[in-house]
């Protein structure tokens, strides 16, 4: 068996692991644009930090490839899939055979076409290690910088080069920071945390047009920057599989991470799928799915049978030591808990909780994942102690004996 | 794999095995002298609540969300034992968003507390087994 990953992030080695688990012998070639090791991407932040490095930031060790026997083809892009011939071709012109294929591309970061962007010098995407090196290499003590985006990337990229440059605002079109992720009262806690560290925002707006090192603003403010880093967003990679399998915004995968196409499978931010706390089919662009989809998608393109029907938005986060975790759907009722400086916020329908947001305390924010997750019945638990304080202490006596594994009654 | 299990209605909610795991791993002899004192921080916690005790600690899942779900590829398994490398941990805390047992934890510091399976030592039984006054914390094999 031939299987071919396309991708060589948390997606592509999923896959690559769960296959070699279960075909000891069958041909792995993972084809990678980027010509490195496997590395966690969402680590870039931390590198400029220097809370990490690059070593340390790989994603498996140095002896992944060679002990799970797959070959790696770095700093190769995949050109064309021909899927009647079940070949794929390379920028180089080689042509690879496969069994299965999987197409795990990821996303690119969304560069918005405005007026004079040309005009400016430095300016850089934040998704990729040759991002953050181009960005290290230009930062500076003395120097400006102009995020645009407050979303997860422009501000953890903000974190990570706030103390190696003169000053930084972020720019973004929402009234609120991390607005895919925060309610408006949530992101103003994270907001004013962020302030208090010197970072500058300016929000409901947007760059009009650039002129050199001046953005001029939709509020008719102009700001003078000397690096401009562009987090406005990301596109999923769907461009190979266009016109060969089902595409609405990402890739159309079932629950098996097959795509409308024979024998082609995918995983992780280039698709979309079912969001099981609100049902509507969605890009859920963070890396435990990534991972879990890419599993699923090798055990099934190694003859496995595997489903992945368990997909939430969810997100773990921490700025200057300000953590924050958030998962499901915000809709519902709401049950809201301020005490101490924290922030919860359940959102619950009559017998399902949908969704939460966690600000400051977020110990053992996994179990309203999991209620969220599982579909639990609220009527099953103790909905108000769970709401107080997350616990197995909510669940009945049996239950819990279930969950802890069967303690003898 | 033989794994931690606590039976609740041994219980007594004394938190020895908060303070037995806590002192597994200072590496030091005497444990008045190692956690007098001191705030700890043990790998295994109570769940208390009126006259309900019961302990919780790393399940060692056969499928880890926490493994698969970890951005860094810091926690991985060997040996059916989840461990986490404190090299590669950058305390985004996805694991404690994704673990449904709410079996990891954090200091005040940030680091991520989760049971490693102290069975390394000469009895290969973990600390918090052993230091149970009640046998209600119990080491097997349960498939």
């Amino acid at each position: 068996m031939k299987y071919v990953i396309i991708g060589n992030s948390a997606a592509g080695i999923g896959a690559a692991e769960k296959i070699r688990q279960l075909d000891k012998t069958g041909e792995i070639i993972i084809v990678s644009s980027e010509p490195h090791h496997t590395y966690s991407r969402p680590l870039i932040s931390y590198l400029l930090q220097g809370k990490t490095d690059e070593q340390r930031m790989k994603y498996r060790d140095d002896a992944f490839y060679e002990r799970n026997k797959c070959i790696l083809l770095a700093g190769k892009t995949v050109t064309r899939i021909c899927p009647y011939e079940k070949y794929i071709e390379l920028d180089d012109g080689e042509t690879i055979p496969y069994d299965k294929l999987l197409v795990a591309t990821g996303s690119s970061p969304f560069v918005p076409p405005i007026e004079g962007l040309d005009t400016v010098s430095d300016k850089f995407t934040f998704m990729s290690l040759a991002d953050a090196r181009k960005i290290q290499a230009a930062l500076g003590r003395e120097k400006k910088v102009l995020i645009l985006g407050a979303g997860l990337i422009g501000l953890k990229c903000a974190e990570g080069i706030l103390d190696k440059v003169g000053e930084i605002t972020v720019v973004d079109l929402a009234p609120r920071i991390l607005s895919s992720i925060l309610d408006d009262e949530g992101a103003a806690i994270v907001k004013a945390h962020l302030e208090s560290k010197g970072i500058k925002f300016i929000l409901s707006a947007s760059v009009k047009n650039f002129d050199g090192n001046i953005a001029r603003l939709s509020n008719d403010e102009s700001v003078g920057f000397d690096i401009l880093i562009i987090a406005v967003g990301v596109r999923p990679n769907t461009k190979l599989l266009a016109g060969i399998a089902e595409i609405d915004r990402g890739i159309i995968i079932n629950d098996k991470c097959e795509t409308s196409a024979k024998d082609i499978y995918a995983a992780g931010d280039c698709t979309q799928t079912t969001d099981v706390s609100s049902g509507q089919s969605k890009i859920m662009a963070l890396l435990p799915n990534a991972y879990m989809q890419g599993e699923c998608a090798g055990a099934n393109m190694a003859g496995g049978d595997m489903s992945f029907d368990k997909a939430i938005p969810m997100n773990a986060v921490g700025f200057f030591g300000l953590h924050i975790i958030t998962a499901g759907t915000y809709q519902g009722d709401v049950y809201i808990d301020k005490r101490n400086g924290e922030y919860k916020k359940l959102f619950y329908s009559p017998d399902k909780l949908n969704g939460y947001i966690l600000i400051k305390n977020v110990e053992k924010a996994g179990i309203y994942t999991s209620l969220i997750r599982e579909r639990t019945p609220l009527s099953s638990i103790d909905f108000s102690l769970i709401c107080e304080k997350p616990g197995l202490m909510a669940f009945t006596r049996e239950d819990r004996s279930r969950i802890l594994g069967g303690a003898v009654l | 794999m033989k794994r931690v299990y606590v039976n609740e209605k041994w219980c007594l909610g004394c938190h020895l095995c908060e303070y037995y795991c806590a002192f597994a791993y200072t590496g030091e002899k005497d444990m008045a002298r190692a956690l007098k004192g001191v705030r700890i921080n043990p790998r295994i916690k109570l769940e208390e609540k009126d006259e309900i005790t019961f302990a919780v600690s790393c399940r060692h899942c056969k499928e880890p969300l926490c493994v698969k779900g970890c951005i860094t590829g810091a926690l991985s398994v060997t040996d059916g034992v989840i461990t986490i490398n404190r090299d590669k941990c950058i305390s985004c805390f996805t694991c404690i968003l994704c673990c449904p047992y709410g079996a990891i934890s954090y200091t005040d510091d940030k680091t991520v507390l989760k049971c490693e399976l102290c069975i390394k030592t000469a009895d290969k039984t973990p600390a918090c087994v052993k230091g149970c006054p009640n046998g209600a914390i119990v080491f097997e094999e349960r498939g």
